[in-house]
């Protein structure tokens, strides 16, 4: 009973950590371009399939592999980054187009992918070719552990990065205030550029390590992004603390949820628990009651 | 019928004689098919017509509430063999419930929050229609639903359904019409194009908003019943996130604000796999890649880039000018106008108001008294609080503490609009028209508050409602045209930047308002069009009108208002006369600063 509980914890920690990565990416670009990305998650997916490519394809070590695919998802970023928000930057009251534009990118991308690759789930073996750990007599999947690692590693280099180098400095500047930041000298373009491929390749970094625990499909990440979009909200939206802490809380509860409550409904719970805070707290637990200006 | 309404004519001739043109044999009977099938997304889509290209809600959940109409319908003739018509008129209740709840969790949400909601809404719906087997039969679907029974004549065959589909649409888009040119329309676009600006034209955002998700999820039930009917045989996977995608982009690649837009979108986004079948694989990314292209670079969809390539050839061609109104009476800087005189009755009175935001004092405890026929000012410097006044007496703000007392009233703390219903009108300081509105149309939301007749009455047609809606357009051009405006025809956003102060002060007396509230209505003019609002504002005084206003400009200050109030730091230093108050040595310190300090 208490070990069930412990490996579900581990299991929650590792699925709600992919859903924080995510949502750090959704927060990234929602607080410097103003518009949230629902192509999000499918950076996730073309991750998973560098991965797999990089892997079972070219054979690389699975540590270089890592480096490449992420890196090559931040620059897909870029790419969509170009051509979904450049042409349209200055049309700025209207977010509306450009979030149904980031719609139909996703299913444009997912098809994309499930032409290059084909229909049938790709599997991916999980880093550490062991089926469990034990740790104090509970067992548990190490590719969690992995999971659980490599995000807290990502995450605290990612806050150093943004709290304690110039550019981290120079991009929260143009996050806050395009306009000052580029009268200041700061290349806003590089840095909204910067900011979709860091929050893509956190995206792509999400699906490589979620992908052995599942199986790699053009849809993957659109179902992931969802929950991790709740995960963003709850945290408040435009705190990086919040999408972890959400991330975190959403990836137990679902899994919780699914075993002591009702399978069936797993994907349910984060859209109740969106709902909940929605109607009780809808800034979320880190985010800032913004009054209107008049 | 009413003229406009013949436009319409041609498409339904279109749609009623299209299956005529139909190859023959199984080809044709397949197109039909179809076509029946964008009939019912039609009207769903109009669903979303209403709400994203009217009202400005964003909602990714339209194929839920098609979903559950379509359900609630099936599950009501198959399971319970419940009647035909009842089970249509289930449908349409129980999905305009769920509408009103979603709307109901909106309300406090905007845009992001709300899509994700609606997301939310979506994949819970499509959860349950998956998992709860024991009534919905889970993946299987439900299968044998029925086609309709009119007067004892049952419709069976495809070509009979078609002809009721297109009797349907022509219900729905009648009623969204209808929707859209009453009164409640103007507070659907008004509520898409300023929130703030039509809550304080005594608009309830709360019951617009509602009304908005509750007419979508009506046409979506609508629409589901008709798809149910129509293919036969439902199953949870029609009623998914894309679908409801689907349905956007149908809304948006036609036209999100029109009608034949709309239909024309769902009927081009329901063959297009057709048309592309030649591509394969390909088409659904093809597809994707479509609605981006639309949606980036032809914000208002096929029809209205149709619509303004007609609008290009009338104007170059056919030379079509822009009509200006020469019924305006003219304005001069010189005229002279008699004024009445202020009485003693207070009209409007403040007592220890106060507005702290977090531990900044904006307004810490002022008091004054705007009597009847006064023009009262507000002066004071930059920061001293006075927005602020201005903010909290219409409602946009919460007070602190202290009270607002209007005829007598307590109104402290009520909400804007109905504030503004009790005779209480305003401008802002930067300017908030409706800007994809026209000058008319601007102010014709002013009169919104006066109408009477309510959602019932504008769908069945009530002669009262086009009586109310043809005074409220002839006094908004009555009031345009004393104030001596003359392009009523224009659009808002197109106005320069003077012209649209005339329109916003226009849409906040068409009401015959009480008590005007103006927030540095010069700001920004020049010398000469200062002196052009001094006349208007005389011409509003002469009408009986009670005003409060903001401004810097001394000499204007000093030209038209007869009672002035100085603030500085959220208090009120001084009052009496405008010469009098520039006297004040209080306020030369305020505006100047100390003496001893500088000498």
């Amino acid at each position: 009973m208490f070990s069930e509980f412990i490996q579900l914890t581990v299991a929650g920690l590792a699925v709600g950590s992919i859903y924080a990565l995510i949502a750090l990416g959704f927060v990234l670009i929602y607080t410097s371009v103003n518009v949230v990305n629902f192509a999000q998650g499918d950076f996730a997916m073309i991750g998973a399939y560098f991965m797999v490519s990089l892997v079972v394809g070219a054979h690389l070590p699975w540590w270089l592999a890592l480096i490449v695919a992420v890196a090559a998802t931040g620059a897909a970023g870029v790419l969509f980054q170009l051509l979904i928000f450049q042409p349209v930057r200055n049309r700025s009251r209207n977010f509306l187009p450009v979030m149904i534009a980031t719609v139909g990118a996703s299913v444009f991308l997912e098809q994309l992918f499930l032409l290059i690759y084909g229909p049938i789930p790709l599997q991916l073996a999980p880093i550490f070719a062991v089926d469990s750990v034990s740790i104090a007599g509970v067992h548990v999947y190490p590719q969690y552990l992995v999971i659980i690692v490599v995000t807290a590693l990502m995450v605290t280099l990612l806050h150093w990065f943004m709290e304690h180098t110039r550019l981290g400095k120079q991009m929260q500047a143009t996050a806050q205030d395009p306009d000052t930041a580029r009268l200041m000298g700061i290349r806003v373009a590089w840095m909204a550029a910067l900011t979709f491929a860091i929050s893509t390749a956190l995206g792509g970094l999400a699906g490589l390590l979620i992908a052995p625990v599942y199986t790699v499909t053009a849809t993957m990440g659109s179902s992931i992004a969802l929950k991790a979009f709740a995960a963003a909200i709850v945290g408040g939206f435009s705190s990086m603390r919040g999408a972890i802490v959400g991330g975190l809380g959403i990836g137990l509860i679902e899994t919780y949820g699914a075993t002591y409550i009702s399978g069936s409904y797993r994907d349910a719970y984060p859209f109740i628990v969106l709902i909940i805070f929605l109607i009780f707290r809808p800034h979320g637990l880190f985010g800032e009651k913004v009054s209107q200006k008049v | 019928m009413t003229r406009p309404m013949l436009k319409f004519l041609p498409f339904l001739l279109i749609l009623v004689l299209a299956p005529l043109l139909l190859p023959p044999g199984r080809l044709g009977s397949y197109y039909l098919t179809l076509m029946i099938l964008s009939l019912s997304y039609s009207v769903a889509a109009l669903g979303l017509t209403v709400l994203l290209g009217y009202s400005g809600q964003i909602s990714l959940a339209q194929a839920a509430f098609f979903g559950i109409g379509a359900y609630t319908f099936s599950l009501l003739t198959v399971s319970l063999h419940a009647g035909f018509w009842i089970s249509v008129l289930a449908a349409l209740v129980l999905t305009t419930g769920f509408g009103l709840l979603l709307g109901a969790i909106s309300l406090r949400l905007d845009s992001h929050y709300l899509a994700l909601v609606t997301i939310g809404f979506q994949i819970i719906t499509g959860l349950v229609l998956n998992n709860w087997t024991a009534v919905t039969g889970g993946a299987n679907g439900v299968a044998n639903i029925p086609r309709p029974n009119i007067f004892g004549f049952q419709i069976d065959s495809d070509l009979g359904f078609y002809w009721f589909s297109v009797a349907t649409l022509v219900l729905a888009a009648y009623l969204v019409y209808r929707l859209r040119h009453s009164r409640m329309g103007w507070a659907l676009l008004a509520l898409r194009e300023d929130e703030i600006a039509a809550a304080a034209n005594g608009i309830s955002l709360f019951w617009t908003k509602i009304l908005a998700f509750a007419a979508s999820a009506f046409l979506a039930a609508m629409g589901g019943v008709l798809f149910a009917s129509g293919a036969l045989y439902i199953s949870p996977n029609v009623f998914d996130f894309y679908q409801s995608v689907s349905f956007f982009a149908m809304t948006l690649v036609g036209g999100q604000e029109s009608i034949v837009g709309t239909t024309l979108g769902a009927w081009l986004i329901t063959f297009l796999p057709e048309v592309l079948r030649f591509l394969h694989a390909y088409y659904i990314a093809v597809y994707g890649l479509m609605v981006v292209i639309v949606v980036l670079f032809m914000p208002e969809g096929l029809y209205g880039m149709l619509l303004r390539g007609v609008d290009l050839f009338r104007r170059r061609v056919l030379g079509h000018r822009e009509a200006l109104d020469t019924d305006a009476v003219p304005l001069r800087a010189d005229a002279t106008q008699t004024r009445p005189v202020a009485s003693n009755t207070p009209l409007l009175e403040i007592r220890d108001l106060a507005k702290h935001f977090g531990g900044i004092k904006a307004v810490d405890g002022i008091s004054l008294t705007v009597n009847k026929g006064d023009v009262a000012v507000l002066i004071g410097p930059n920061g001293s609080g006075k927005t602020t006044v201005l903010n909290v007496l219409s409602g946009i703000y919460s007070a602190t503490r202290g009270s607002i007392r209007f005829k007598g009233r307590e109104i402290t703390n009520l909400a804007s609009n109905r504030i503004n219903r009790l005779g209480i009108s305003r401008t802002f300081q930067n300017i908030r028209l409706f800007p994809e509105m026209t000058a008319l149309e601007n102010v014709a939301v002013g009169c919104y508050k006066t109408g009477t007749v309510g959602l019932a009455g504008t769908l069945l047609s009530r002669p009262k409602g086009y009586r109310e809606e043809a005074a409220a357009m002839e006094k908004a051009r009555a009031t345009l045209q004393l104030l001596g405006f003359v392009r009523p025809d224009m659009k808002a956003k197109n106005l320069p930047y003077g012209q649209q102060r005339v329109v916003e002060i226009a849409r906040a007396i068409v009401s015959d308002p009480a008590l005007l509230l103006l927030d540095e209505p010069a700001a920004g003019m020049n010398h000469e069009e200062t002196q052009v609002l001094s006349q208007i504002l005389y011409r509003i005084h002469s009408l009986g009108v009670t005003m409060l206003l903001i401004e810097h400009d001394m000499s204007f200050v000093a030209s038209v208002a007869t009672q002035a109030y100085v603030m500085d730091f959220g208090n009120k230093i001084s009052e009496g006369s405008v010469s009098q108050v520039l006297t004040d040595p209080a306020v030369m310190t305020a505006y100047l600063g100390d003496e001893v300090e500088y000498a």
